[in-house]
C-alpha cells in the first residue's frame, strides 16, 4: 500500500475547511514532493467550488486556479501532490463520480468525512494505473507527523 | 516557449517540469511536444488526434478553447503554455 505523508497542520487545515463549507464540499490542492514514490505533503491550498450548483454534492477547480497553484508550487520547489475534497454526511470513501473525474495519475485523492458540520474520518486513494483507461483508486496509507491517521474525535 | 508539465505527465516526459520547444503557434508547439517525448502523445490526445476533453491549455493565463484561433494562436519564445488536467469529483 502506497503512503501519504503529511503534517498534523495541514492535515487539520483540510478538516477544518471541509468544516468552514459544510453543508457543501470543500476543495484545495495539495502540494509536495515524491521521495521514493512517497508523497510527503507540505501545504494545501484552498480552492473555490465552481459546482454552486450542486455544491452539496458535487466540487470542480476552476483549471486558471489551478495554473496559479502550480505556478506558485514550482516557485517553492514544490509539486501538485493531489487534491482534497470533503463528503458532507457521506462516508469518506470515493465515489463513481470521483473516478470519474479523475485524471491526476500517480497524483493523491484525499476525501474527509464530514458529519453534521464536523469533520469525522480523512481518506486518502492513489489514483493508479498508466493510462486514462485503466485507472483505479487504491487506498493509501495516512502518515500525520509519521503516525498512522488518528481516529475520529467524538 | 515554456510548455509546464503537470505531476502525472512528467514521467512521460523524462520526468521534466517544463520543456522548451522552438513553435510558431500552439498547435505546432504541442507537436514539437509529443515529438520530443512521444509516451506523451496518448496521454494528451485521443486515437483520432483530438485533445482529451479533460485536459486543458492555458497560455499564460488564457484558457485556449477560449482564444479566436484557439490552438492555431501564434505563439512568442517568451509565452508559456500550462496543460492542466481537471479537477473534480463528488459524493
Amino acid at each position: 500500500m502506497s503512503i501519504l505523508k503529511i503534517s498534523t497542520a495541514v492535515y487539520n487545515e483540510i478538516r477544518a475547511h471541509g468544516e468552514q463549507t459544510y453543508p457543501h464540499e470543500c476543495c484545495g490542492a495539495l502540494l509536495g514532493n515524491s521521495v521514493d514514490g512517497v508523497w510527503h505533503v507540505q501545504a494545501a491550498v484552498p480552492a473555490g467550488n465552481t459546482r454552486t450548483d450542486s455544491a452539496h454534492n458535487r466540487y470542480h477547480i476552476a483549471p486558471v486556479e489551478l495554473v496559479k497553484i502550480e505556478r506558485d508550487a514550482r516557485k517553492q520547489g514544490l509539486s501538485i501532490a493531489g487534491f482534497y475534497h470533503s463528503h458532507p454526511d457521506h462516508p469518506a470513501q470515493w465515489s463513481v463520480t470521483d473516478l470519474a473525474e479523475a485524471h491526476w495519475l500517480g497524483c493523491c485523492y484525499v476525501i474527509t468525512a464530514v458529519a453534521q458540520g464536523k469533520a469525522t474520518l480523512t481518506n486518502s486513494f492513489l489514483l493508479a494505473g498508466a493510462t486514462e483507461e485503466d485507472k483505479r483508486f487504491e487506498t493509501q496509507t495516512v502518515l500525520v507527523d509519521e503516525q498512522s491517521i488518528p481516529p475520529p474525535a467524538n | 516557449m515554456t510548455i509546464f508539465i503537470p505531476t502525472p505527465l512528467r514521467p512521460f516526459a523524462s520526468n521534466h517540469d517544463a520543456v522548451e520547444v522552438n513553435a510558431a503557434t500552439i498547435a505546432e508547439a504541442l507537436a514539437a511536444l509529443t515529438q520530443a517525448h512521444p509516451d506523451l502523445q496518448k496521454h494528451l490526445f485521443t486515437g483520432d488526434g483530438k485533445l482529451r476533453a479533460f485536459v486543458n491549455l492555458y497560455l499564460n493565463d488564457e484558457d485556449v478553447r477560449y482564444l479566436p484561433e484557439k490552438e492555431a494562436t501564434a505563439v512568442t519564445p517568451t509565452d508559456t503554455l500550462s496543460i492542466i488536467p481537471s479537477i473534480a469529483g463528488g459524493c
